[in-house]
């Protein structure tokens, strides 16, 4: 078992009205919840990561590359990898129990947008023919699901060796008291009200991949909410980075990547 | 170190649901004190003298002070005290006081704002050395009391400074003394400080035994919650908020959804108090009752009269209260008969709330005093509910002391404007810059004039008016550009939303905005150049808008005129100034406007109103004036309105979800019932199932011999109507935006900026429509619109009764020593009384006819079929033209009455011709 543990920055507030309004968890506007993650969590997959973000845990399996399976066979892209999504949740993920349904609107909006944004990482020119399956399994949901998500997967993209251009990262903010923004939002804080912005950027050339509002924001805020969600995603980055080396320092490497 | 926590909960369905969050325990979180050298807080952090001195008798050692929960919400008026200082206030009775009563938790948290109070928010939940887990079996009580002295104990260990925690759980003081911790019940450690003032506020939970003449059996417990919840459920009780009656101490009723309940008598009444959540049975139907129509105010007679003629209604009793209202009152003290007895009735001055028991060492000075009291609790075995006392207010009768005592009544911010916000203000020699000139539209060389009561200073509107080539006019507004210096989110702004209007009593004015601006850098005096946003219109000559503009603009008014100066430069022929014709074209224009309102089905109301001329120097009232009604009010009046109903339509279809906006519903045609009947006795028909039709039968309900008695009637009107409210139209229904009163589909308001907050808003809202400026998040947020209209209304309501309470007051200042003889007219014709309206004060009386004298028979019989009084030949009806004698009643120092004795007609043996006859008793209503 392999876990990395977030060194919570040493940060200025220390209003304790203002933690006791944001939240009760007690976090720092601009503190990520506490991640865990594990690289090669499912031995039958060709790779798999295991990702905790606070309560919220998605397991994600990668399949591939390989020849695209029969019933796929219209989607055989003669220049590029096919890339097969899937997104979704344990029927215990959530507070109440529900029976999962196929064809989930919700679990379909979010597989387009994990498809979005792993497109622009994976390299599929250098696999044409060829079909790339990422399944994600929630298996709690606790707000920044679609972050969990995707840094799981890109994780799990890793450990099966899928060529990627860089890292994908996502993070979550949103406003408190509609002026503080915070980072990293968990469920308690989604239902707070307040609108809650998702990015999924490219941290090393700082583009962005993917963006999602919940609710409409004013464009006075916007800006420095898109920036405390950018932070949020270098802050991730860099403790996924990590997992990434000290998984790879475990297992060993043959050019000795990550023993240095 | 995260922890879970974990809870289970069932949800609307009755699903049960497990929840699971998060709960991180921190090392940095500091202990706020200047004795530490070990945690890493800034200075101004730290809020804990580093040596706090013992202020009480009751404990030697210097020490930090901790309260608990029940200590906090019992005691909240002694924590108010400056006295008590160097306190740590735990998250955790943060928690459960914000829980249990969110007044307590607002004023908990005014007292942890407070500097000079020293006093700290210790997160304790989340250092970890302070969280405590709960155990099993535990209940959330005892581990939250747990959690408090665990937090106390860690402070004393951290800074070997003692801490004192404040309890009147015996139990709870008992465990930490075993921790070694000092505890003390609050009212002990508050008897041994040297404050006069903090023993005073102390609640009176702690007094034991009542004292005989206190003692009562009227009372029955009230049902357990846990019976009261199960009735509810079965249907058998029924939940509601609680109105005492304002003419009847013994009566009250209870509003629920379908109906209203009616309770009378103390034993139904069973110590609720008005404004509370009460729960009540219904009796059943052979034990209904009427509405009793007497007035009674004295608590002290049990016997209630009911009504035999009218409607028996649901009649019940309350079994329980749910949520008290406990808030201050204004009132005096009836000093205990027994010298050197600390316990004392206190009287308040809202008569629907009962007498309360006091204990004060002060009596003497207080007595003649005006003093503010809260309610703590009525046991069941007292006649009156407990209390303690809050502050004194001045002296009784003292002009100053009364108009406190009003606006205190009343929720009237009336404080000076801090320094944040006068920071806020433009220079003195603020001038109009270049790059903001040439943002506007130059207006400066169009006439333009403003119209005002005289000795207005705070002029927000201007108008003009002229002929176009093509045969057309072009009229103008011209509004005060107030939101131009009221940047939003400014401290300014903050104020100016919270006190949301300016209050206009009789002799002061309660600003909105501070002076500067009101009366000076947005107020369009003549002859100076000032800012404005126009609206600008383009009118046929029969008065049809053809094309709307608004715009930011600059102008300068040509002249300040008063209603009368204006009307008079109408009507002289000989004056063709600029001017003068633009008057007279906005007056024929405005003529056409108001006819075509009425024509749609507005209505014309009238409210009697008059004003005082008031000695500047002593302020007390010189004369009374009634208003004169002249043709130029209403010439504003219509421009006026023709701006909020095109800005209102302009903005609702910019912003359809966050404007707002002005409605007046219309009333419930029960409302209409007594108008009607009244009406129907002088052979009148009133129509009101639309605005129309009561429109038109008001103007068709004349009498040639008695011009008042039309105007009577629109006063009658005027009772029947319901608020007009503001509202966001995002979070109201469509068909809910019509505006009653005036018959227009879409109202708001935008001509005053300089008093009224909504204005500010609209202005904010049709720049943005306009370009003119930018929008910001509250502004379009429904929500917060709406919140802050839940404000508008609230002050809009009590600006308008402190109003009316004032002209109250004064009538009294003038009626001192004086007696008048005065015609009025009846109003209502009730079972023991007459309501007399004077319409030269414009004031309302009553002239009880019922003798309380056993000897002397009223000579009156009252009939209920068409309710009129008689005695011998002389029949009073509704409307009746009657002569009264008014003098001031000051035999009560605190509802002084202006006492009415009929005079005219004559009726043997009751009317009085000279001093000396029997004097029927008389209240006046308004008080």
């Amino acid at each position: 078992m392999l876990f990395v543990f977030l060194k919570r920055n040493e940060l200025e507030l220390n209003d304790a009205l203002f933690l006791q309004s944001t939240g009760t968890c007690c976090r720092k506007p601009n503190e990520l919840r506490i991640v865990r993650c594990k690289l090669g969590a499912v031995p039958h997959a060709d790779g798999s990561s295991y990702l905790e973000l606070g309560n919220t845990k998605v397991l994600v399996s990668v399949f591939g590359p390989y020849e695209v399976r029969s019933n796929h066979r219209s989607k055989i892209m003669s220049e590029s990898a096919f890339i097969n999504c899937q997104y979704s949740m344990a029927p215990f993920s959530k507070q109440d129990r529900r029976t999962p349904r196929p064809r989930d609107k919700k679990n379909m909006e979010m597989t387009i947008n994990l498809h979005q944004a792993l497109k622009s990482v994976i390299r599929a020119e250098l696999l044409p023919r060829t079909q790339i399956d990422v399944m994600v399994e929630v298996l709690t949901a606790d707000g920044g699901n679609y972050c969990a998500a995707l840094n799981a997967s890109t994780l799990a993209l890793i450990d099966a060796g899928v060529p990627l251009r860089e890292y994908v990262i996502a993070c979550t903010a949103s406003l408190a008291k509609g002026e503080v923004p915070m980072v990293d939002i968990s469920h308690l804080e989604e239902t707070l009200g307040g609108p809650c912005l998702t990015v999924a950027m490219l941290p090393t050339s700082k583009q962005i991949a993917f963006t999602e509002m919940s609710q409409r924001f004013h464009v006075d805020h916007l800006e420095k909410v898109m920036a405390t969600a950018q932070k949020g995603c270098e802050d991730m980055y860099k403790i996924i980075n990590n997992a990434v080396r000290l998984y790879f320092k475990e297992i060993g490497f043959p050019n000795n990547f990550g023993q240095e | 170190m995260l922890k879970q926590k974990t809870f289970f909960r069932t949800n609307k369905k009755g699903d049960i649901l497990k929840v699971v969050r998060e709960h991180y325990l921190r090392e940095d979180i500091w202990c706020g004190s200047r004795a530490c050298g070990v945690c890493k807080a800034k200075d101004n952090e730290k809020v804990l003298d580093a040596k706090p001195k013992s202020k009480s008798a009751a404990v030697g050692e210097d020490h930090y002070i901790f309260l608990d929960t029940n200590a906090i919400l019992d005691q909240i008026d002694a924590l108010e005290d400056p006295h008590l200082t160097n306190l740590v206030i735990l998250q955790t009775v943060m928690e459960e006081v914000k829980h249990r009563s969110s007044a307590a938790y607002k004023r908990l948290h005014e007292v942890t704002l407070d500097k000079s109070r020293k006093c700290y928010v210790f997160v304790n939940e989340h250092r970890f050395e302070t969280f405590v887990e709960r155990k099993q079996g535990e209940t959330t009580n005892d581990r939250n009391d747990r959690a408090i002295r665990v937090a106390a104990l860690w402070y004393q260990n951290h800074l070997h400074i003692k801490s004192v925690l404040l309890t009147d759980d015996a139990e709870n003081r008992r465990k930490a003394q075993e921790m070694g911790l000092i505890a003390k019940p609050l009212s002990e450690y508050a008897e041994g400080t040297d404050s006069p003032t903090l023993c005073e506020r102390l609640s009176s939970k702690r007094w034991g035994e009542l004292r005989d003449e206190d003692q009562t059996k009227a009372y029955t417990p009230h049902l357990p919650m846990s019976a009261i919840q199960a009735g509810i459920k079965a249907g058998k009780l029924f939940k509601g908020p609680y109105f005492a009656s304002r003419d009847n101490c013994l009566e009250a009723t209870v509003k629920l959804d379908k109906r209203d309940v009616l309770l009378q008598g103390k034993a139904s009444l069973n110590r609720a108090i008005d404004g509370d959540t009460v729960v009540v049975e219904i009796l059943p139907e052979s034990e209904w009752k009427a509405p009793s129509n007497l007035v009674v105010t004295s608590e002290d007679t049990d016997d209630v009269l009911e009504d035999a003629s009218a409607e028996k209604q649901p009649t019940g009793r309350v079994v329980g209260i749910i949520n008290r209202k406990f808030q201050q009152f204004c009132g005096i003290l009836q000093v205990s008969p027994v010298a050197g007895h600390t316990r004392h009735l206190f009287v308040p001055a809202k008569r629907h709330i009962p007498k309360i028991r006091i204990e004060t060492r002060q009596s003497e000075r207080l007595a003649d005093q005006r003093i503010v009291v809260a309610i703590d609790g009525w046991p069941v075995e007292s006649k009156y509910p407990q209390g303690h006392f809050v502050r004194a207010l001045g002296k009784i009768g003292d002009q100053e002391t009364e108009n406190e005592v009003l606006l205190l009544e009343h929720d009237i911010p009336c404080y000076k404007f801090s320094e944040a916000v006068l920071a806020d203000l433009p220079d003195n020699d603020w001038t109009i810059s270049d790059e903001e000139l040439a943002k506007r539209q130059n207006l400066k060389n169009i006439v333009i004039c403003s119209v005002d009561p005289p000795g207005c200073t705070d002029i927000d509107d201007a108008l003009h008016c002229f002929e176009l080539p093509n045969g057309n006019y072009e009229a103008g507004v011209h509004i005060a550009d107030v939101s131009h210096f009221i940047r939003p989110g400014t401290n300014i702004d903050k104020e100016a939303a919270h006190r949301a209007t300016t209050v206009y009593l009789t002799d002061q004015r309660i600003d909105m905005v501070p002076d500067l601006l009101s009366s000076n850098l947005c107020s369009l005096r003549g002859g100076e150049e000032r800012l404005a946003f126009s609206c600008v219109w383009e009118l046929s000559p029969q008065a049809e808008i053809i094309s709307t503009r608004y715009h930011k603009s600059v102008i300068k008014s040509a002249a300040a005129l008063t209603y009368g100066e204006a009307q008079a430069k109408i009507e002289d022929d000989t004056d063709q100034t600029a001017v003068a014709t633009s008057l007279r074209c906005l007056y024929k224009l405005a003529k056409i406007l108001k006819q075509r309102r009425i024509d749609n089905g507005a209505l014309t109301l009238a409210s009697p109103e008059i004003r005082f001329r008031i000695d500047p120097k002593t302020k007390e009232p010189l004369e009374v004036v009634a208003k004169p009604l002249l043709g130029t009010m209403s010439m504003v009046e219509e421009f006026m309105l023709l701006a909020n109903v095109s800005v209102a339509e302009k903005i609702l279809l910019e912003f359809p979800e966050c404007a707002l906006l002005r409605r007046h519903p219309e009333p419930p045609p029960m409302n209409f019932d007594p108008l009607i009947k009244a009406a129907g006795h002088q052979g009148f028909n009133i129509d009101a199932s639309t605005g129309k039709n009561l429109s038109l039968s008001l103007d068709n309900a004349v009498k040639e011999n008695d011009p008042y008695f039309n105007t009577m009637l629109r006063i009658l009107t005027t009772r029947c109507m319901q608020q007009a409210l503001y509202f966001s139209s995002g979070m109201t229904q469509k068909e809910m935006f019509f505006h009653y009163g005036l018959a227009a589909p879409i109202y708001t308001h935008f001509t005053s900026p300089i008093r009224r907050y909504s204005d500010v808003i609209v202005h904010r809202l049709l720049a943005a429509c306009i370009g003119a400026d930018v929008t910001y998040s509250d502004l379009l947020d429904k929500r917060k619109t709406d919140d802050l209209c839940g404000n508008l209304n609230y002050r809009k309501r009590m600006a308008q009764y402190a109003a009316r309470a004032s002209v109250m007051l004064h009538t009294h200042l003038f009626f001192r020593n004086k007696t008048e003889l005065e015609e009025g007219y009846i109003l209502f014709v009730k079972k023991n009384a007459l309501q007399i309206l004077i319409p030269k004060y414009g004031l309302e009386g009553t002239v009880i006819l019922s003798s309380k004298d056993k000897n002397k028979p009223s000579p009156f019989e009252y009939n209920s079929d068409n309710h009129t009084q008689s005695a011998g030949d002389v029949v009073f009806h509704s409307f009746d033209r009657v002569v009264v004698q008014m003098s001031l009643d000051r035999s009560n120092v605190q509802h002084e009455k202006l006492q009415l004795k009929l005079v005219e007609p004559e009726v043997p043996g009751f009317s009085i011709t000279t001093e000396g006859e029997l004097v029927p008793a008389v209240e006046d209503t308004c008080g």
